[in-house]
């Protein structure tokens, strides 16, 4: 795999890599972190010194000479998306702290800065966003931090006027509006998401530096909604129904079919996530719930599910969604999300101030089923140790994993390995690019699992490596 | 699931403690949601590859070529090639023919993709991308046979209806296989 590439990205692709490396160093350069007087770095030891004039803002101190420093400008504007700004009192054991309810719904910390970075499709509608997984913590993710694939942008849809029309091979076509789906029984589950271009960028070299980049196409949440078995039943499946459409009521009118064993098996029409309604860029107010399939055929804004006795051949899945390989031939319905990890901390673009010990964690999953083991090596796969799992493992969802490493300074490549209950093993590229580019290079830029290698250099800096 | 006997079960269960008519019956139907009439339902449309679904109505080339250069050639070219220019990001539509299993596969309709009703389908689902669901479904069946003999799929003097788009033979009809995974090289 040195000389030859094994993946031939196409024109368009190569452009929009190439953009994302630079937006992605934008990110890097902008992003805003601790106080760099502080030694401490929050446990996540960024590698590159924040802006001067957001430290400013962010850090302990008086606002007035902040507000002073840049000539009275209202500090409001300066706090991140999804917080507001509060002056920052010398001691907050000596006054008063802010009315309880003060603004009915929470926002969070102003010190916290974190967000999703937009790959830089040329067209903002029709684009996705990365998860920072870096900066995530146990086995959620925050809602407004989930990643995004969007395909004509994030539609604004009342509740009260939305409907979901379940037709076709049935026996009783039926509309149901959000009143009536909240009255079946619902059942809520945890299940990660992923999307099948996670990591498209990083088949030919380590192109993107941090694991929001290389791996911020998934997030895990915790769904409530009904099961589609509930609604099949109140509509009658005809004999030989084996398909089932879903089609999204945002622009791209988004549409794919879904074998019906699936549906059947654990699709679920959600409108929960997290403990409150969907997130609007997640669907709202109702999306379906494939757990471990491709991410784009989680419809988002749900408005149809149609009946049949084949599968509709969409644009999404014939000419989008597909797996062009070596010979020419493309591998359709790609659905299930393979076993794979990444470790988390340390990951790209961090800085270990120096040897010692570090708790190296991450997150691992499978969409087939639950993480059995995962497995971490600290010298580029040679040996491999058993990590602890955080937690029991649940059907179809990321687990945590950690484990205990003392560095001893010299430079090393750190990577992990999950196995998953079927006993399939997270391979590594070399052995996926074999199998895939078996008689040169392919054209399929989706569905990589293979395991990540980190170098930590004698400095501490760590880097996206092949290895 | 409920079977009729785990239902017996959960209200006889229940009657041991609270009046059994404070209880509803275990339900597999519940009666939600209201029946959707054929006037519901005459909205949607989805096209699969034997045409059906497919509505009235006829196309030409040269019609779908005065279509194309209002509401399609702003992001697609004039020429179907392309325009990656920022806020725009519009496909290729024609070529590539060949290089599916070369080192820098063009994929595009006239190369890749299996199905003509897949383009009448997507084209009248979601473009143009300013105004997603304008066009009429005569000035979808003429633009895909402009596409289509641009692409020299069909001949510029077809007519494009919904009896001869099914027919059409894609030039990458024969190009897809089912998911192989998991991979049996990965157990060797």
């Amino acid at each position: 795999m040195k000389d030859m590439a094994p993946v031939g990205y196409d024109e368009k692709t190569q452009r929009l890599i190439h953009d994302m490396v630079a937006a992605e160093a934008r990110h890097i350069s902008g992003r805003v972190v601790e106080n760099p007087e502080c030694d401490c770095k929050d446990g996540m030891f960024p590698a590159r010194a924040p802006t001067t004039r957001r430290v400013f803002l962010f850090a302990a101190g008086s606002s007035s000479a902040a507000a002073a420093l840049l000539g009275g400008r209202a500090l409001a504007e300066e706090a991140p998306p999804g917080a507001k700004h509060f002056d920052v009192p010398r001691d907050p054991t000596r006054q008063q702290g802010r009315p309880v309810a003060a603004d009915g719904y929470g926002t969070r910390s102003q010190f916290e800065t974190e967000v999703r970075v937009r790959f830089p499709t040329p067209n903002e509608n029709t684009s996705w966003s990365f998860t920072p997984l870096d900066k995530m913590q146990g086995n959620l993710t925050a809602s407004g931090l989930h990643f995004e694939r969007h395909h004509g942008g994030t539609p604004t849809i009342d509740p009260a006027r939305h409907m979901l029309f379940v037709h076709g091979m049935v026996n009783t076509p039926k509309k149901f509006a959000m009143v009536d789906l909240k009255r079946f029984p619902s059942v809520t589950r945890r299940h990660f998401i992923e999307c099948s271009g996670n990591g498209l960028t990083e088949w030919n070299k380590p192109t993107l530096k941090t694991v929001q980049g290389t791996h911020g196409l998934l997030s895990t949440s915790e769904w409530t909604g009904v099961p589609f078995a509930t609604i099949a039943r109140e509509v009658g499946l005809m004999d030989g129904a084996s398909w089932v459409l879903a089609e999204g009521s945002d622009a791209a009118v988004m549409t794919r079919s879904i074998p019906m064993e699936k549906m059947l098996k654990d699709a679920l029409l959600a409108y929960g996530q997290n403990g409150e309604s969907i997130r609007p860029e997640q669907g709202y107010p109702l999306r379906l719930l494939l757990p471990g399939f491709e991410g784009n055929t989680h419809i988002k804004w749900l408005r149809r599910l149609q009946v049949s006795d084949k599968p509709f051949m969409t644009r999404e899945e014939t000419s989008k969604y597909t797996d062009l390989m070596a010979n020419g031939k493309a591998r359709q319905f790609t659905l299930e999300m393979e076993a794979k990890s990444v470790i988390t901390f340390p990951s790209g673009e961090m800085k270990l101030p120096g040897p010692g010990f570090y708790n190296i964690n991450g997150l691992a999953w499978s969409g087939r089923g639950r993480v059995q083991s995962v497995d971490v090596s600290v010298d580029a796969g040679k040996t491999w140790y058993p990590a602890r799992i955080d937690g029991l493992p649940e059907p179809i969802c990321t687990v945590r994993f950690d484990f205990p490493w003392m560095w001893d300074g010299t430079p090393a490549v750190i990577q992990s390995r999950c196995t998953d209950e079927t006993g399939y093993i997270q391979p590594t590229l070399k052995q996926l690019i074999a199998i895939r580019g078996d008689n040169g290079p392919f054209g399929s830029i989706y569905h990589l699992n293979a395991i990540q290698s980190w170098a930590v250099a004698a400095d501490g800096s760590v880097t996206n490596v092949h290895a | 699931m409920f079977t009729r006997s785990a239902a017996i079960l959960a209200i006889s269960l229940a009657g041991l403690s609270v009046p059994a008519k404070a209880h509803a019956q275990a339900q597999i139907h519940y009666g939600f949601g209201t029946a959707a009439t054929s006037e519901d339902l005459e909205k949607f449309f989805s096209i699969p590859a034997d045409g059906s679904g497919l509505p009235p109505g006829s196309g030409t080339a040269a019609e779908g070529a005065k279509v194309y250069a209002e509401s399609c050639a702003a992001c697609h070219g004039d020429k179907l090639e392309g325009n990656p220019a920022k806020g725009i990001g519009g496909d290729k539509l024609i070529g590539g023919r060949g290089t599916l299993a070369t080192k820098a596969p063009i994929k595009t309709v006239e190369s890749y993709w299996p199905y003509a009703t897949t383009l009448f389908d997507y084209i009248k689902r979601t473009m143009p991308f300013s105004a997603p669901g304008s066009l009429s479904d005569a000035q979808v069946y003429s633009v895909v046979a402009y596409i289509l003999s641009q692409a020299n799929i069909i001949k510029p003097t077809e007519a494009i209806n919904a009896t001869t788009l099914p027919k059409i033979e894609m030039p990458n009809r024969n190009g897809f296989e089912p998911d192989p995974r998991p991979e049996l090289d990965l157990y060797r």
